[in-house]
């Protein structure tokens, strides 16, 4: 590895955000503010919280032994992706006062600081704006600036609270690093065989030769040896902010029709999707986020069989309003609205919002390409037109009144049918889980008329006692009368029956225990049925019709 | 059919000119008709006719096995207000689960629902509706004609080509305490352009069977 060897050294402002997977957390509302808390990662705590570094608790430690010092101790577990999400709000503000940012990890960011300090006039007033950038967002920073990112990092880290900020004069990071211990190089192997050689500090690693360190410790010892003597071979290589293709609209007052919503998105919904068709791509996985004046957010992450559109997106956040439970202040003017636009005047989806709709944000969740999505020369034919059509009844009723069948598996015949909303994938794994054998299935023919919940029913024995089995699964009396209403007066003679097969599963699961006996059986009227027996009650679980 | 060589032979001269007719009338005769499963094809012996609406009562089975026929040959299937459809007999008939689409709850725009749905499916089985206007039901029929998809009612209909009625069902395979549900035989009463008659199925016969040695119409 060449080592590049700058003779003026680059400027480097390294801003350190303390302890930032605990404020993630905080901002992500995953931990209480004021009270002592700690992120944990793998068993020890990754970063915690001022008052329980007051209580003794520091970083390294094990949970258990944090928790025996300090009680109260709020935790929550270590989360790269919520200490990414959380900092791009603070970088954005940072790149608005000194673009050219490098974020070098979450809670780390490094800018080269000529170009600031000429712009703000000193380097000292250029940190000040960052830390003024951070102040706003009420997140704490640290500032160090120093000829190197690897001393500048460490300068920030040396700072404290009432003093934010460390300049080290251009020719001085050798001298400033020369005391620290070898272990701030974040090599644990070599810190450990250099502690071993009595090589205690970076001043002493630094004072070696460059061709010793080389013969003894590798590419990686050049590094090191680098950084120790305040020459960071590492430049600062400035981030392309992202390409924005989430879009939001917020509205001031909030809105409570879904008609003026719908109104109001048209255009969000037209720029989302454009802005995804100028980077060439199409979004088949959307996420809609809405949040109303009450503060209250409802996310929803929406598939499409082909890809979204922009009146597909808005189809989105109305299924989605309308999906949320009715709220009786609301529910008329969106009964109105959909008797107003011809779709639906049975107001069987006359949801309402709890509170007026402040904001609409979409995100796109999956993208592809473009190209993958082209219609064909003479169009797509037969399955267009059908998807068309049905988008346009789920449009009238709501995303789940269309769905599509599949068989999934399970012992009672309503659990076996599974039904997806049109346009949703069906879970993974159910057509695996339809394979299963399932020990207790039906013999061939299986019943057309499959209840969607059980009806209650009655079968009786010649005394008209409800007919029950004993402990052992066996009947106590055969069954002579039958009443489908489950009233006793309107009964009738059972004419062929067998039974009972039982049914038991998971008696150690209490959500999913079932003890039941089937039957099947053929009324006076020729009816055929299948009955479930639970612990007491009759049921009917199926007709043969 | 081309007209032109054939146009020496009167015969086949005045099935060209019905053609026409039949043609400029409507769709009718033009438009091949839907399979029917073999058990059925008694019954209904030119099959299901396109842009038809027919009523089947007391049988949701009967209905499946009606469905089953063009599901078969690679028609969309549609099922309207039949929250207890049975999935796994209709796969059993041998309808195609993923060219079937549900509509469970239709609410109070039925009449809207089936005509958007048979604007795309071609067979559509609906429940009945509670009250239908003999005006509503002509617009739908004329809907059904001009998009030739096939309507079948689960209960009355006023304006159905045909009416198959179940009076009764015969079971085999059930004893007194033992066995199970092997065989299904309906009785059924046919109403088909005027002519009625009684017939009885076996509808254990389009059971489960290997789908590429029935193939239909193929």
């Amino acid at each position: 590895m060449m080592l590049v060897r700058v003779e003026t050294p680059v400027r480097a402002l390294v801003t350190w955000f303390p302890d930032w997977p605990l404020v993630a957390a905080r901002l992500a509302d995953a931990l209480p503010p004021d009270v002592p808390a700690a992120v944990i990662g793998q068993g020890v705590i990754a970063a915690c919280s001022a008052e329980a570094r007051a209580e003794g608790v520091v970083r390294g430690l094990r949970l258990r032994e944090a928790q025996t010092r300090c009680t109260g101790l709020v935790v929550c577990a270590v989360d790269p992706v919520r200490d990414a999400r959380e900092f791009e709000p603070v970088l954005l503000s940072l790149e608005e006062r000194t673009p050219g940012v490098e974020v070098l990890r979450p809670g780390l960011c490094a800018i080269r600081a000529r170009g600031a300090a000429r712009y703000y006039g000193s380097e000292e007033a250029a940190a000040g704006a960052v830390l003024e950038s951070a102040d706003r967002l009420g997140v704490e920073a640290r500032v160090g600036i120093a000829d190197s990112v690897f001393a500048a990092e460490q300068a920030a880290r040396s700072t404290s609270e009432l003093s934010p900020l460390l300049v080290l004069q251009p020719g001085s990071s050798r001298d400033f690093l020369s005391p620290f211990p070898v272990e701030v190089l974040g090599q644990p192997k070599l810190a450990s065989l250099l502690k071993r050689l009595g090589i205690l500090t970076l001043g002493s690693f630094a004072n070696l030769p460059v061709a010793d360190v080389r013969a003894r410790f590798g590419a990686a010892g050049i590094t090191a040896h680098a950084l120790a003597s305040g020459q960071d071979p590492r430049r600062v290589i400035p981030r392309t902010p992202p390409r924005k293709l989430d879009q939001r609209a917020e509205f001031e007052p909030g809105l409570d029709r879904v008609d003026q919503l719908a109104f109001q998105l048209r255009a969000t919904a037209d720029t989302f999707v454009a802005g995804l068709q100028t980077e060439g791509l199409v979004c088949t996985e959307l996420k809609v986020l809405i949040t109303d004046e009450a503060g209250s957010r409802s996310d929803r992450t929406w598939g499409h069989p082909r890809h979204f559109t922009a009146s597909d997106v808005v189809d989105r956040v109305r299924w989605q309003l309308q999906s949320q439970p009715p709220a009786q202040a609301n529910g008329k003017a969106i009964n109105r609205e959909m008797a107003n636009s011809g779709m639906n005047d049975g107001g069987t989806t006359g949801a309402g919002l709890s509170s007026p709709v402040a904001g609409v944000e979409f995100v796109p969740v999956r993208v592809d390409s473009i190209a993958h999505h082209g219609r064909a020369l003479f169009g797509d034919g037969a399955e267009e037109q059908i998807h068309h059509g049905l988008s346009r009844i789920q449009s009238m009723l709501g995303h789940e009144a269309v769905v599509v069948p599949a068989i999934s598996g399970g012992r009672l015949l309503a659990e076996r049918r599974r039904l997806v909303p049109w346009g949703d994938a069906l879970p993974t794994g159910t057509a695996a889980l339809a394979s299963r054998p399932w020990p207790g299935r039906i013999p061939d023919p299986q019943p057309a008329t499959v209840f969607a919940s059980l009806i209650p029913v009655l079968l009786l024995d010649a005394n008209k006692e409800k007919v029950r089995t004993d402990h052992r699964g066996g009947l106590l009396a055969p069954p002579m009368w039958f009443c489908p209403s489950g009233d006793p007066a309107r009964r009738r003679l059972v004419a062929q029956w067998a039974g009972p097969w039982p049914l038991r599963q998971r008696w150690w699961d209490a959500d999913h225990r079932l003890e039941a006996d089937r039957f099947q059986l053929v009324d006076g009227n020729g009816e055929g049925w299948l009955l479930l027996l639970d612990e007491q009650n009759w049921w009917a679980e199926a007709r043969y019709d | 059919m081309s007209s032109r060589l054939t146009s020496a032979s009167p015969a086949l001269l005045r099935d060209d000119l019905q053609a026409k007719i039949h043609l400029m009338q409507g769709k009718r005769g033009s438009e091949r008709s839907l399979p029917v499963l073999p058990s059925l094809s008694r019954l209904l012996p030119g099959g299901l006719r396109p842009g038809a609406a027919y009523s089947v009562q007391g049988s949701m089975s009967l209905a499946m096995a009606l469905l089953a026929g063009p599901s078969r040959n690679g028609s969309w299937c549609g099922v309207a207000g039949l929250p207890d459809f049975g999935i796994e007999a209709a796969a059993g008939f041998g309808i195609a689960l993923d060219r079937l689409v549900l509509v469970p709850d239709p609410g109070a725009s039925w009449t809207p629902v089936i005509a958007a749905m048979a604007d795309v499916l071609s067979v559509v089985l609906a429940c009945a509706p509670e009250r239908v206007a003999p005006a509503e039901a002509a617009r739908l029929g004329a809907r059904l004609r001009e998009r030739s998809s096939v309507l079948i009612v689960l209960g009355p209909w006023p304006q159905s080509e045909a009416v198959l009625q179940v009076n009764g069902y015969e079971w085999a395979g059930l004893g007194q305490g033992h066995g199970h549900f092997a065989k299904q035989e309906l009785e059924l009463e046919v109403a088909l352009r005027g002519s009625s008659r009684r017939a009885s199925v076996d509808l254990a016969d389009s059971g489960p069977v290997d789908l590429s040695s029935h193939r239909i119409g193929a």
